[in-house]
This record gives structure tokens, C-alpha cells and sequence, in this order.
């Protein structure tokens, strides 16, 4: 079984957004970067795969240097190998192509990714890349088996969820619960320094989508608290005052 | 020219989230001085179909081979190409949702077309085609400009206000030549709650967290969102701890909504709940703790005990 993990470099859950230079540039500073959560799931169940029925586990984040501790950490939690494809993610399409590139040169039976980026929330690049593929991809995935050449899935839908079965290889985007997330123990800290980590320059350029500027929500208004002993007058403000009910 | 509508059918009938997309769609079409037109795929009445008129839309087109009723993202992206290529669309519209996500993903590496995913308001026309869209899960905005010849735009709930007319679309059957390669994908079984309002879909939403002690308590939940045709939902340790389905969960790493009306049950209103609830219109906050930090980001708040005050606010309710 030939793994290959697809994972993002993000801001931490917990960081506060603010953005530099006129609203043109996300403010790094101060911010602690994470693997991205819904990757970690996938990354998860990858090594639990690797270790039930053989095989490798690869590493892939189009990224510049600077993601390379994240790379890292995944590497810690048990992949065998990293690639990482030297340039800024612009834009999904682009992102899918890199993928795509470096997928068709070596053959994986899985190709997991998370769900959604949690900084820009496409959910496309799993499924871009199954395009580019020409292979079946399927989002968002919450149980996974192999059982020879059959993948047995079960994904979310809209209030509620829907059993599958194909045939790999196959792209799939990942949540919870498929996997618990997995900490890295010293051992693998120790030996993740020495794991390969090859670096290769992007092989197409093209963009469909560029972003010019950035904007923060405008904040909400004070709390208006009710007194305990007068809940019943929140329906009433909810329908006069709030106008939604 | 005309600007494509995603349209998706639940039992049948047009999804509201799709309405929302027609309705979006046919306000972008009068932008560009060009029409709206629907691609519904699965079985509907032809005048179910017709009622995209109401929404804005001038012509449907229906795909209804029976091997489509099984919700498909490959095959109806393959399907939506053939309806953009026949009416030579540049702009595609669809309302974010599993399948929708799924399809609009393919069909940017079929078509090359810039997908932005999220967008909260209509497209800016005055230089190019630029669109405002949600990310870093809500905590932000940003401007994208598509570039590439084909569009595609994913929309939020709640970006714009629907607005009905009496006019009604025509129906077209359209069957586009269908890939078997598409077909590799063998739903084996379904597990779908039918009959409750849909969580991505609802208007008003009652959700509790860990403050409610155990699922034996969620009546409480029920009877207040069923007073109010509500859906329900929960916090991430609740689905965890399996006191609620996954697909209840919202926040960071679950659902993003945005409801008109978000009200938040024994929940602490952790930076990661936050993620996936904060672009609701109006937010109600209930829990015992004064300090409890989602008080912060609400609209509403009451200090009390969830035991006592969900039942009292159920009979206000009924009492409307
Ligand atoms: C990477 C990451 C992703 C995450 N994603 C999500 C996510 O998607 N969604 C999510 O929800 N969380 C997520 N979390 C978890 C999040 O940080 C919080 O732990 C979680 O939201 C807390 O859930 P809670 O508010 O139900 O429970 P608690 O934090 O335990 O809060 C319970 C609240 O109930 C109140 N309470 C208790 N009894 C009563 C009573 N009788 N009446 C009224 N109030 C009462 C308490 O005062 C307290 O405020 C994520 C965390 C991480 C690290
Ligand atoms: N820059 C990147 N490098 C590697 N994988 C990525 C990158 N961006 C996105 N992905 C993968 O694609 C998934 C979906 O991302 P998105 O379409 O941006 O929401 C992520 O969860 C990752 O697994």
C-alpha cells in the first residue's frame, strides 16, 4: 500500500486573524502554525493503514521553507518520506496541479487529504486533483478500510451518512472520527531528522484566482443580558427588536 | 451567455439553499445583461421544476436519466459541463453543500474555470470579476479576483435576501452523454435523518454542549427547536463523547452555518465553536457561568440554568 498524504501548514485554531500592509498580507507574526486539523486525521489514519497491511507513507505540502516544521512533525508521527514542492499555495488549482505532477510520477493506491483547508475553506484540491487524475474522488470521509484492492467508506452527508465502496486508487478528503489524532513520541521526534525530505521546484504556474485584499468582520454589537427571572421576554425581542423570529 | 444555476432536489423537491442559489445567480445574470438558467439533475414533477421561475430563473434544464438518482458528484459535474458548454456559460452558481462541493470541484479541473468558495455578497463588475468570500473559518474576508474564462461561485447561506415573483420557468429535458468511468463509486447504504429541518439548510438552530450533562437531557433541545422549527446541533465534545450524531457538530472542525438565529445551550463558546457559528444574524447565549467567554461574540445573553430556562423559553414560544 502506497500512501500519499496531502497537508497544509495553517495558523493555529485558537489565532486571532489581522492582516499588514493595507489589508494585503496576513500578519504571521506571533502566529503559531499547526498541520492542518482535518490533515492531521488523514495523516492519522494513513500511518494506522501503513501499519495493519505494509507500505509507505509519503508526505506532500506545496509550501515555502517556512512549513517544513510542520513537515516535520508529520514526519515524527510516522511517514516514512516528505516531499515538499517550493512555492506560496496562491490558489487551489494551482495547488491540485503540483499534486497532480508529482502523483502521476509515482503511483499511490490513496491519496488522503483533509477535508477543507482551514485558511481558505475550499474543500476543492481532493477533488481538482481526482479530476486531474482521472480517478474517483470522495469528501468528506469518516471511516476508512482496505480489503485487497476495495475501499469500504463511510461519508457524511447532509443529516446523516452513506456507506460506499470503490475501487482504488482513489482520492479522498477526510474528517473525524476516521482516525484519533496521533502526538509524536521522542523515538519518532529523534528519527524524523533524518527522514528524507526532498524539495522540487513547482512544474506549471497556472492560477485561476488571485486575492487582492482582505477584510475583518465588523464586530458585534454589546450583549444585551436578560435578568433569569425574565427569559420569556427573549422571544418577544427576538421577534420585535432582533426582527428573526 | 446566460449565467447556470446548480440546482439540487431533496425528495424531489428544490433544496431552499438552491432557491437562495437561483435567486443569486439570476440577480448575477442581470449584472451581466444576460438570463438564469436552472440545471436540476434526479427525478421532480415539471412543475416543481417551473417554480425556479419564482426565484428568477428563465429555463430549466432537467437531466433525469435514472442513472443519476443516486446523488453523484463525478457524474453531475460531467453533466453540468455539457449544460455549460451547450449554453456557453461563463458564470455557474451553486449553493455549498456535500454534493454540490464534490461536483464544483471536478468540474474546475474539467473546465479550468476559478472556483471561489463562500462567497457572502453579489460579484463586483466595475474592474473584472471580483468576489467577497469567507475564510480562516469565518474569521475573515477575502476580495478574489477570478481570472480564468469560467467562473464558478459557491455561496453562503443567508448572502442574500430571496425575493419571490409569481413567474414561472420553462423545462427543457436535457441528456448529455454520461461517462461510465463516473460510476465507480457504489453506494452500498444511506443513514439519513428525514422529516427534521437540515442543519445546513435552517433558518434558526438550537444547540447545546456539554453543560447539558448527558444525552438523556436533550428532550429540552428537541422541545425548544421543534417549537420553533429549528434544527439542532452540538459542540465538538458532545459528538465526541457520541451524545449526538457527527452531523450535528459545528465549529472549527464540524458544520459552518449561518442561521438567522443561533441559540447556544450550556456551550462555553471555545475560539474553535466560534469558528463555525459566528456568521449567524443573531446569537443567543445561555449558560449558568457569567464568565463564560461566548457571552462576548452574542447578541443575547442569559445567566442561568439550562434545566430551568430552555423550558421556560419552549412555552413562551408556544404561546406566540
Ligand atoms: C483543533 C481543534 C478543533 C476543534 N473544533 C471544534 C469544533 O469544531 N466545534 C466545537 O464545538 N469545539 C471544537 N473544539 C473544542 C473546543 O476547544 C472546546 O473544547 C469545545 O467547544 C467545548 O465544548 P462545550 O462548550 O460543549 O463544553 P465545555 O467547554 O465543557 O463547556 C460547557 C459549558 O456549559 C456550561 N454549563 C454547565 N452546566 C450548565 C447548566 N446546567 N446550565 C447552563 N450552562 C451550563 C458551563 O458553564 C460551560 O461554559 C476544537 C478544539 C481543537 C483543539
Ligand atoms: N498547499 C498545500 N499543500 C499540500 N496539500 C494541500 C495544500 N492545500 C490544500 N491541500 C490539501 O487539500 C485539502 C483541501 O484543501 P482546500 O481545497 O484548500 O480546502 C487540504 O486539507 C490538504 O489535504
Amino acid at each position: 500500500m502506497k500512501i500519499l498524504v496531502c497537508v497544509t501548514s495553517v495558523p493555529d485554531t485558537t489565532t486571532k486573524i489581522t492582516f499588514t500592509d493595507n489589508n494585503t498580507k496576513f500578519n504571521k507574526a506571533g502566529v503559531q502554525f499547526i498541520t492542518g486539523p482535518y490533515d492531521d486525521y488523514a495523516l492519522a489514519r494513513a500511518v494506522e493503514l501503513k501499519e495493519k497491511l505494509g507500505g509507505t507513507v509519503t508526505v506532500l505540502n506545496v509550501g515555502e521553507a517556512d512549513t517544513e516544521p510542520v513537515i516535520r512533525k508529520c514526519l515524527a508521527i510516522g511517514a516514512d518520506d516528505a516531499i515538499r514542492v517550493n512555492a506560496d499555495p496562491t490558489d487551489a488549482f494551482f495547488v491540485a496541479e503540483q499534486i497532480a505532477a508529482i502523483a502521476k510520477e509515482n503511483k499511490y493506491d490513496l491519496i488522503l487529504m483533509g477535508r477543507e483547508s482551514i485558511d481558505y475553506n475550499g474543500g476543492q484540491v481532493h477533488g481538482i486533483v481526482g479530476e486531474l487524475l482521472g480517478m474517483p474522488s470522495i469528501s468528506p470521509v469518516m471511516q476508512l478500510d482496505i480489503d485487497g484492492d476495495t475501499a469500504r467508506i463511510v461519508r457524511e452527508i447532509e443529516g446523516g451518512k452513506e456507506s460506499l465502496e470503490a475501487k482504488l486508487p482513489l482520492v479522498l478528503g477526510c474528517q473525524e472520527p476516521i482516525a484519533e489524532w496521533k502526538i509524536p513520541n521522542m523515538r519518532g521526534i529523534m528519527t524524523a531528522r533524518t527522514k528524507p525530505l526532498k524539495v522540487v521546484e513547482p512544474t506549471s504556474k497556472d492560477t485561476l484566482t488571485n486575492v487582492s485584499g482582505y477584510e475583518l468582520p465588523a464586530p458585534r454589537g454589546n450583549v444585551k443580558m436578560i435578568p433569569a427571572d425574565q427569559v420569556e421576554t427573549l422571544i418577544q425581542l427576538l421577534r420585535t427588536e432582533a426582527k428573526v423570529i | 451567455m446566460s449565467v447556470l444555476i446548480f440546482a439540487e432536489l431533496d425528495e424531489g423537491k428544490l433544496r431552499k439553499s438552491s432557491q437562495e442559489a437561483i435567486f443569486y445567480g439570476a440577480k448575477v445574470a442581470e449584472q451581466l445583461g444576460t438570463s438564469a438558467t436552472a440545471i436540476v439533475i434526479g427525478q421532480a414533477d415539471e412543475s416543481e421544476l417551473a417554480t425556479a421561475g419564482r426565484f428568477g430563473a428563465t429555463n430549466v434544464l432537467h437531466a433525469s436519466d435514472a442513472k443519476l438518482n443516486e446523488p453523484n458528484g463525478m457524474a453531475y459535474a460531467t453533466v453540468v459541463a455539457a449544460a455549460a458548454q451547450q449554453e456557453g456559460t461563463k458564470v455557474i452558481v451553486l449553493a455549498k453543500s456535500s454534493l454540490a462541493d464534490a461536483m464544483a470541484a471536478r468540474l474546475v479541473g474539467k473546465l479550468r474555470a476559478g472556483l471561489a468558495a463562500n462567497v457572502v455578497e453579489l460579484p463586483d463588475l466595475s474592474n473584472g470579476f471580483r468576489v467577497k468570500r469567507s475564510i480562516y473559518t469565518g474569521k475573515a474576508f477575502a476580495f478574489t479576483d477570478l481570472t480564468a474564462d469560467v467562473k464558478i461561485l459557491a455561496i453562503k447561506k443567508n448572502t442574500i435576501t430571496v425575493e419571490e415573483s409569481d413567474a414561472t420557468a420553462s423545462v427543457d429535458t436535457f441528456s448529455p452523454a454520461l461517462n461510465d468511468s463516473d460510476f465507480g463509486i457504489a453506494v452500498k447504504s444511506t443513514d439519513k435523518a428525514t422529516g427534521d429541518v437540515l442543519l445546513p439548510e435552517a433558518d434558526f438552530v438550537v444547540s447545546a454542549g456539554r453543560g447539558l450533562k448527558g444525552p438523556e437531557n436533550w428532550g429540552i433541545v428537541e422541545g425548544l427547536a421543534k417549537a420553533l422549527h429549528a434544527a439542532t446541533a452540538c459542540s465538538k465534545p458532545v459528538s465526541d463523547l457520541d451524545w449526538r450524531p457527527h452531523s450535528e457538530h459545528v465549529g472549527q472542525t464540524g458544520l459552518k452555518i449561518s442561521p438567522n438565529l443561533y441559540i447556544a445551550c450550556g456551550i462555553s463558546g471555545a475560539i474553535q465553536h466560534l469558528a463555525g457559528v459566528n456568521s449567524s444574524k443573531v446569537i443567543v447565549v445561555i449558560n449558568k457561568d457569567p464568565e463564560a467567554p461566548f457571552f462576548k461574540s452574542a447578541d443575547y445573553g442569559i445567566v442561568g440554568d439550562v434545566f430551568d430556562v430552555l423550558p421556560r423559553l419552549t412555552k413562551a414560544v408556544q404561546a406566540l
